[in-house]
């Protein structure tokens, strides 16, 4: 049934964006580690890093785009549950650095040393186990995102005043992860890390390593997303996203196929958090801030909203900008992404995904004599569902 | 009359939005099988009905029992649905982005949770049904066209396909001929009669020709309550009926 639920999704765009992420998975590895230094094939440790950032962002875009696209949720505020995800994984990584701190407390990480606390609180307990990290990088933005999401779609919370919701979520834990006595590190975070499951998080094989589960996380929840839009789950997504009262009257309860997507969208929002953590080195309040979960949503607008892809490209295309930009010409990133997002919204409201099917679609479409014929491909289609 | 027999009752049912009394003690009750023909003028209560009895609106007093028994003033919009009661908009609601064939899919009765639908694979049964459906609505050959790139009579058309598929005991349909050719609305009177007895219909219309070619037992409200019930010709010819609606 799960292989069943799997091959659904693969289309066509499935099979490119995971023969991309295929390709990604071997050639970086291979170009970093065995390809000498002098040879214009090699790969930076540091650019593997950054590459494995951006498609850290890329699974955040993901799952924005499966809330935003699919079910016409625009969250303000997917950047949280990426943070509580990369604050799960920082606090395994903090338990795991033990007595190498500054003040060499077994137990304690450095800064509660340093706020004269002695034992450690009871929401840490536990963290120094990677399974119990994993599980609660899961387990946290999706409770949240459930509790939330219960209150929200059960009381019709709907459209810009849910936006507003999600903004005000993330500011408040941005707020909240700022006190010192909350028991996360205050305004510094977590850092200065050394190992993750036993092996240096500084060493050239780790940093691979974490690149290569990135693309696989990204694979894996593509899959799952596209089988989810693919089913007829994702079909009452879209049909609810258009004309919810029409779903309602249908007999489908449409909150409960809202907080579904919602929860998952935020369960993959937290994986990519967990693996931007160890690969950047830190994890601290600011990315709880609400500009972070607006880049976000540029991030899908730009590659595409609606078509899950777009959103990856979406996020890989502006960070590599922005790394450009900021470095280049530092002050004027801000205003090439406002003029970026308001030339997408004026001239590609589909994204350069969209752009991409308006020049595919006119030009084989010259050939094909007229619309009827599509009757039959659709018809096979669905016969192969039921097969 | 007792309520036991009866599929639709409701009893001394008001609404009132700041005031306006849109519902004023309505009381009506439909049999098994039966189809009723509503009219009225504007403002006489007829959409506020259909939203009091899917659960889009909630009484301020009164009673609505489904099949003698279930209490439908507690329940909500999906839960009604899922007892049998089905509902057509005056404007037609498909589902633009997907196909025809997925409109009718996603209405045909099935389970209807989450984890049912992410589990969903049609079976011989379910897709025969949709080509039967496909069949009686006139929509096979564009079975694989988008819902958006249909004409306004072909969503009224598909939009009564998929209540079709939903199979609901009680059918409630807002003006099905609004903005109809005179053709269409022949055939939708065809197909409005066919579907009655199995599924018991009410009818919402303004276009009286239409309601005489339904040929069944008609309902006037008028400001929110009953004015007069019985044959077509029987209440046209009832004088308060030609004071209040069709005198004006």
């Amino acid at each position: 049934m799960l292989l069943r639920f799997f091959l659904m999704g693969l289309d066509r765009k499935a099979g490119i964006v995971l023969t991309i992420l295929a390709i990604l998975a071997v050639a970086v590895p291979v170009m970093t580690l065995w390809v000498p230094a002098d040879s214009p094939f090699h790969l930076s440790v540091f650019t593997v890093s950054l590459l494995g950032k951006y498609l850290c962002f890329a699974l955040l875009a993901l799952a924005l785009d499966l809330v935003w696209g699919y079910c016409g949720i625009l969250s303000l505020g997917h950047a949280a549950f990426f943070a509580l995800g990369g604050y799960a994984m920082g606090m395994y990584l903090m338990r795991q650095i033990g007595p190498r701190g500054v003040y060499g407390n077994p137990e304690l990480p450095d800064f509660m040393v340093f706020l004269n606390w002695t034992e450690l609180p009871w929401y840490w307990w536990g963290f120094d186990q990677f399974w119990f990290a994993a599980l609660m990088v899961l387990v946290v933005p999706g409770a949240l995102a459930f509790a939330f999401g219960w209150f929200a779609f059960r009381s019709r919370v709907t459209g810009v005043y849910l936006s507003i919701i999600t903004q005000a979520l993330t500011f408040a834990l941005l707020l909240a992860f700022f006190r010192n006595d909350m028991g996360f590190g205050g305004n510094n975070g977590l850092t200065d890390f050394k190992d993750i499951l036993g092996y240096d998080i500084q060493a050239d094989t780790t940093r691979v390593a974490l690149f290569v589960a990135t693309v696989a996380a990204l694979a894996l929840s593509y899959m799952i997303a596209s089988g989810v839009i693919a089913s007829k789950l994702g079909k009452v997504l879209v049909a609810l996203r258009d004309a919810e009262s029409r779903v309602r009257f249908m007999g489908y309860d449409t909150e409960s196929y809202k907080l579904f997507a919602w929860s998952l969208s935020a369960c993959m929002a937290g994986v990519a958090g967990a693996l931007y953590v160890p690969q950047v080195g830190i994890i601290n309040p600011s990315e709880f801030a609400p500009a972070s979960s607006i880049e976000a949503v540029i991030w899908v607008a730009v590659g595409g909203r609606g078509t899950l892809a777009g959103g990856i490209l979406g996020a890989v295309l502006v960070n590599m900008g922005k790394s450009y930009f900021t470095g280049a010409l530092p002050e004027l990133w801000l205003f090439a992404l406002g003029g970026l997002f308001v030339a997408v919204t004026l001239f590609l409201p589909k994204g350069l995904l969209g752009l991409w099917g308006q020049l595919t679609a006119k030009l084989p479409r010259r050939n094909k004599a007229s619309p009827l014929p599509n009757a039959q491909p659709a018809n096979q289609t669905a016969g192969q569902k039921g097969a | 009359m007792s309520a036991e027999s009866t599929l639709l009752y409701l009893d001394g049912v008001s609404v009132s939005f700041d005031g306006f009394k849109a519902l004023n003690s309505l009381s009506l009750v439909m049999m098994p099988g039966e189809m009723r023909a509503i009219i009225g003028p504007n403002g006489a209560g007829k959409t506020t009905m259909m939203d009091v009895i899917t659960g889009k609106t909630r009484p301020d007093t009164g009673t609505i029992l489904f099949e003698g028994q279930t209490d439908l003033t507690r329940l909500r919009e999906a839960a009604i649905a899922n007892l049998g009661i089905g509902r057509k908009f005056q404007r037609p609601t498909v589902f633009e982005p997907h196909t025809v064939w997925d409109n009718l899919e996603l209405a045909l009765k099935a389970p209807r949770r989450p984890l049912k639908t992410l589990t969903y694979a049609i079976s011989r049964d379910d897709r025969s049904r949709i080509e039967e459906i496909l069949d009686i609505t006139r929509l096979s050959p564009l079975r694989s066209r988008q819902a958006g790139s249909l004409s306004h009579g072909q969503k009224q058309w598909l939009e009564i396909g998929m209540l079709l598929a939903q199979d609901p005991k009680l059918l409630l349909v807002d003006e099905p001929v609004a903005g109809m050719t005179d053709a269409e609305t022949e055939q939708t009177a065809e197909l409005l009669c066919s579907i009655a007895g199995k599924h018991s219909v009410i009818v919402v219309e303004h276009d009286m020709s239409f309601v005489r070619a339904l040929g069944v037992k008609v309902t006037v409200l008028a400001e929110g309550s009953v004015l007069a019930e019985g044959s077509l010709d029987s209440v046209s010819a009832n004088a308060q009926v030609i004071d209040t609606y069709l005198g004006r």
